[in-house]
């Protein structure tokens, strides 16, 4: 049961990605992307994950996505311009990446562990708190600083003017 | 977990059932609102289909299905007519987490009246509210037309705006009930409706659902005065009508979460508990009929100070103050 949503979630999201990568109009591409998310969610809600799930969507598919869709409704992109082709200079450090990535992979597939999935078993809300605000307070303080001073330069920047 | 046979049908009965009333629900609203409108502007109102006007929703469904479905020639066709689909979807969607009344026994088993007890419903519910954004933005930015799009842009900043207030306002109840799962909320409040202790929460879920239902006073994303019809101006027949349907649902199931949020849920003296649910429901229907009924628009910018400036505050500061009560109770 699990393993058969499994490998539906990951072709609607493998297709979804693509369509998003691959779609002429930004809007349609963001829809796509929207998709990809749910299924993405939905896998996590599936390794016994509801809370990130549920923040998946808040976040990512309801929040950020959101305010991509509204710069580009405002921008009004009437046809998508042509843009030269990339040089392969430019193609040069996705390629590395893209073979980092497919590397890994493939050298994972062919060793021995093999990816369990640990079977339906949630974790409660209360434990994951707990893990989050007791176990690694500190690192959550330090990244939300961080978060703090991003969201204060961008501000700097934005009122130079 | 395994799944009889028997679960199974029990929970396929509780999806059809639900269904049915969801959609009875809202077909009564609209002519609800129809009637109680009119007693209020002292008209009559809708009274020739069936007896007392009750066949009207059957005959308003029969013209919108029969109607021409238009589309414009420049619109996105994809986009186009999945947005009607995307308005109406999350709202049905949100009932799966609503119980409606207490567990029944029903074959020999305990059956609860939930299709799913998520143990982050709340955030479920959010989650679902972020993604109803998108009907309202593709829906006039697929029609191409500058009036859909003023409207759209319009929903989408509002929707936004309020969102934020809404989920602040329920960080107080998680709070005092200690969970994020309804049914544990209506439980927490077996002895005393959360409204007693949190009067400003409240108010504050009131009007943001008020907003996020986007009717008056806060419907300017349509406002007919100055945009046609807003984000559905090119809409005809039944994507209309999945809109229109989309918006009775919404009410529905914000009038229910704000029952359950505050009020108690099903809880109530004497009455068995699904029809006090459903008494707790129709107030709140017929609260934002009256709203609809008696209040004027507001201004784009009061309605973005109302979010930014004053209610979100609000509920940071309600939020606080409730950490404070419950540390030094």
């Amino acid at each position: 049961m699990e393993a058969t949503l499994f490998y539906i979630l990951a072709a609607v999201l493998l297709t979804g990605t693509l369509l998003a990568i691959t779609a002429r109009q930004a809007v349609r591409s963001i829809v796509y992307l929207v998709t990809s998310f749910f299924a993405l969610a939905l896998m996590f809600y599936l390794l016994g994950a509801p809370l990130i799930a549920a923040f998946e969507v808040i976040i990512y598919a309801g929040a950020i996505m959101v305010l991509f869709l509204f710069v580009i409704m405002m921008l009004e992109l009437e046809s998508p311009e042509k843009l030269p082709q990339p040089h392969f200079t430019n193609w040069l450090p996705a390629l590395l990446l893209a073979g980092a990535v497919v590397g890994s992979l493939v050298v994972l597939l062919c060793s021995r562990l093999r990816a369990v999935p640990p079977g339906f078993v949630e974790i409660p809300v209360r434990q994951f708190a707990f893990a989050l605000f007791k176990q690694y307070g500190v690192a959550v303080e330090v990244v939300s600083m961080q978060l703090l001073f991003a969201l204060v330069g961008a501000l700097y920047l934005g009122r130079r003017r | 977990m395994t799944w009889t046979a028997t679960d199974i049908a029990l929970m396929l009965g509780k999806i059809v059932l639900l269904y049915a009333i969801i959609l009875t629900g809202a077909a009564y609203l609209v002519l609800a609102e129809r009637r109680i409108l009119g007693f209020i502007q002292d008209r009559i109102g809708p009274n020739r289909v069936g007896p007392l006007g009750l066949l009207q929703p059957l005959a308003d469904v029969i013209k919108m299905l029969t109607k021409e479905d238009m589309i414009p020639t420049a619109a996105d066709r994809l986009l186009f007519s999945l947005a009607p689909a995307m308005a109406a979807i999350p709202a049905i969607l949100t009932f799966a987490i609503i119980p409606l009344g207490a567990p029944v026994q029903l074959f020999g088993r305990q059956v609860h009246l939930q299709i799913a007890d998520l143990n982050v419903g709340v955030l479920f519910f959010m989650a679902l509210s972020s993604i109803a954004v998108y009907g309202v933005a593709l829906g006039g930015w697929a029609s191409n037309s500058k009036y859909a799009l003023l409207g759209s842009i319009r929903g989408l900043s509002q929707l936004i705006s309020y969102e934020l207030s809404m989920g602040l306002s329920l960080v107080p109840v998680v709070m005092l009930a200690k969970s994020l799962s309804l049914a544990d909320i209506v439980n927490a409040q077996a002895e005393m409706p959360f409204i007693v202790y949190q009067p400003v929460a409240f108010a504050i879920f009131l009007v943001s659902i008020l907003a996020e239902c986007r009717r008056i006073p806060f419907d300017l994303p349509e406002a007919e005065g100055e945009l046609v019809a807003g984000f559905h101006t090119e809409y005809s027949g039944m994507r209309f009508g999945l809109f229109f349907v989309g918006e009775y649902i919404n009410i529905i199931s914000l009038g229910s979460l704000a029952s359950l949020f505050f009020l108690g849920g099903w809880r109530g003296p004497l009455l068995p508990p699904v029809l006090w649910f459903f008494i707790k429901v129709g107030l709140f229907s017929f609260l934002f009929i009256w709203v609809r009924g008696t209040l004027p628009r507001l201004r784009y910018d009061q309605l973005m100070h109302l979010g930014w400036k004053f209610l979100t505050p609000l509920a940071l500061l309600n939020i606080l103050v409730t950490g404070w009560w419950l540390a030094l109770r």
